[in-house]
């Protein structure tokens, strides 16, 4: 009965609030006992970046941040230099490995559009809080009915 | 054959360990398994109260550890079972009167003794969970259905991961009325957060403070409503496929009849 009224009134179950409020916590415990992954990770990232601009690698910075629904990653990467764009269609494909095309071109133009130091934000929601080593097991999540 | 060395922890106190590890361990017992329950919580000595054969002890686990007891002497028999019996821990010493090396070898002795050896490990992850995982080679997890004892469940998880332990999780004092209403998370919610295999759903019944008060194991109880709940978790560590109960859909006529033959 009770269910009824607070559907009736648009209430978030608290049971909603639970998961959710778990789901990042999680997260951010997770990433909170594997600083390797992180280092690893602003490893790559500043690769990337520096397929395009000069970076100082020494002041890289990366934070997480939990926003309202989501954890946020904030990276803060000092530019040092950018080279001029001669021929920004090409650039990218000569001095880096096959295919960086997609991903890293708006990162490229955005600092060359204001070529200050620049953060990039990118948001982790939507899957569930990942962890190396632990699987999920087939089957054993889901009670089946009794008979 | 080698007995099974299966440690019972939750990160969080109070969640239900050590009835749990009562209950499991008669259970086994009741099907006819020699088991040996060892009480890891020093200083906090209550597996012993929870099965009513405080008044029986004579040594401890740490006695046996410093070598002033045989491990025989120190094991209690359980009148109601023959082939239940447990180790005390000590109550007036400090999680450090034992070194993990000393437990793993204790855990070692007992299980040329048995068929399954349950630890019950005390609450937090310090030196007395370290000790209580030091011999076992499989993990049962017991959680309730708060986001504090699932918080510490994922912890203790990612630590029992780490020692590569096979793990399987009990969701305790589960309130299927609760979970229909939205107010609880459902056991399918717990298991998707800490990803790991079910083994038991335990629902939230106060026969269980009667039983412990007594200090009688449930699985005694011919009319306790739980007492198949504690058999399906032990046929579940045998090995058998054991249905679930589903408690989360069920009618008001499917709960009435549930309550008659809950499992």
């Amino acid at each position: 009965m009770i269910e009824w009224v607070k559907k009736m009134f648009g209430q978030t179950p608290s049971s909603s609030t639970a998961k959710e409020r778990l789901r990042l916590v999680l997260m951010t415990d997770h990433l909170a006992l594997a600083p390797e992954i992180i280092e690893s990770m602003k490893r790559d990232l500043v690769d990337v970046i520096s397929r395009y601009v000069e970076v100082d690698r020494e002041k890289v910075e990366v934070n997480f941040e939990r926003e309202d629904k989501a954890l946020a990653m904030l990276a803060n990467i000092p530019i040092t230099a950018v080279a001029r764009p001669n021929k920004p269609e090409e650039e990218p494909k000569a001095k880096a490995e096959p295919a960086p095309a997609a991903e890293p071109e708006p990162v490229a133009e955005a600092v060359a559009a204001e070529p200050q130091a620049k953060a990039t934000t990118s948001t982790m929601s939507g899957p569930p809080p990942t962890r190396r080593r632990r699987k999920k097991k087939a089957g054993g999540s889901k009670p089946a009915p009794a008979h | 054959m080698a007995a099974r060395r299966i440690v019972i922890t939750s990160g969080k106190g109070g969640v239900g360990k050590t009835t749990t590890t009562a209950n499991v361990g008669a259970a086994l017992a009741k099907r006819g398994h020699r088991v040996i329950l060892i009480d890891a919580d020093i200083g906090l000595r209550n597996l012993d109260l929870v099965l009513g054969l405080e008044k029986r002890i004579v040594f401890d686990l740490v006695e046996v550890a410093e070598g002033r007891c045989q491990l025989r002497q120190a094991l209690i028999k359980d009148k109601r079972f023959e082939s239940l019996s447990i180790l005390p821990a000590a109550q007036t010493r400090d999680k450090d009167a034992i070194t993990e090396s000393q437990f793993a070898a204790i855990v070692e002795q007992a299980a040329e003794a048995a068929d399954y050896v349950l630890i019950d490990c005390p609450a937090g992850i310090e030196a007395g969970f370290r000790n209580a995982v030091a011999g076992a080679k499989e993990a049962i997890v017991v959680t309730t259905p708060e986001v504090s004892a699932i918080r510490d469940a994922d912890r203790v998880v990612g630590k029992l991961n780490d020692k590569h332990l096979p793990i399987r999780l009990i969701v305790n004092r589960l309130r299927p009325d609760m979970v229909r209403s939205g107010d609880m998370l459902s056991v399918e919610d717990v298991c998707e957060i800490l990803s790991v295999e079910l083994i038991g759903i335990v629902p939230d019944d106060e026969e269980i403070i009667d039983t412990t008060n007594k200090g009688e194991p449930i699985v005694l109880d011919d009319t306790a409503r739980l007492r198949m709940i504690y058999d399906k978790i032990a046929r579940r560590l045998e090995g058998d496929v054991v249905p679930f109960t589903n408690f989360d859909g069920q009618s008001l006529l499917g709960r009435l009849f549930g309550a008659l033959k809950a499992g």
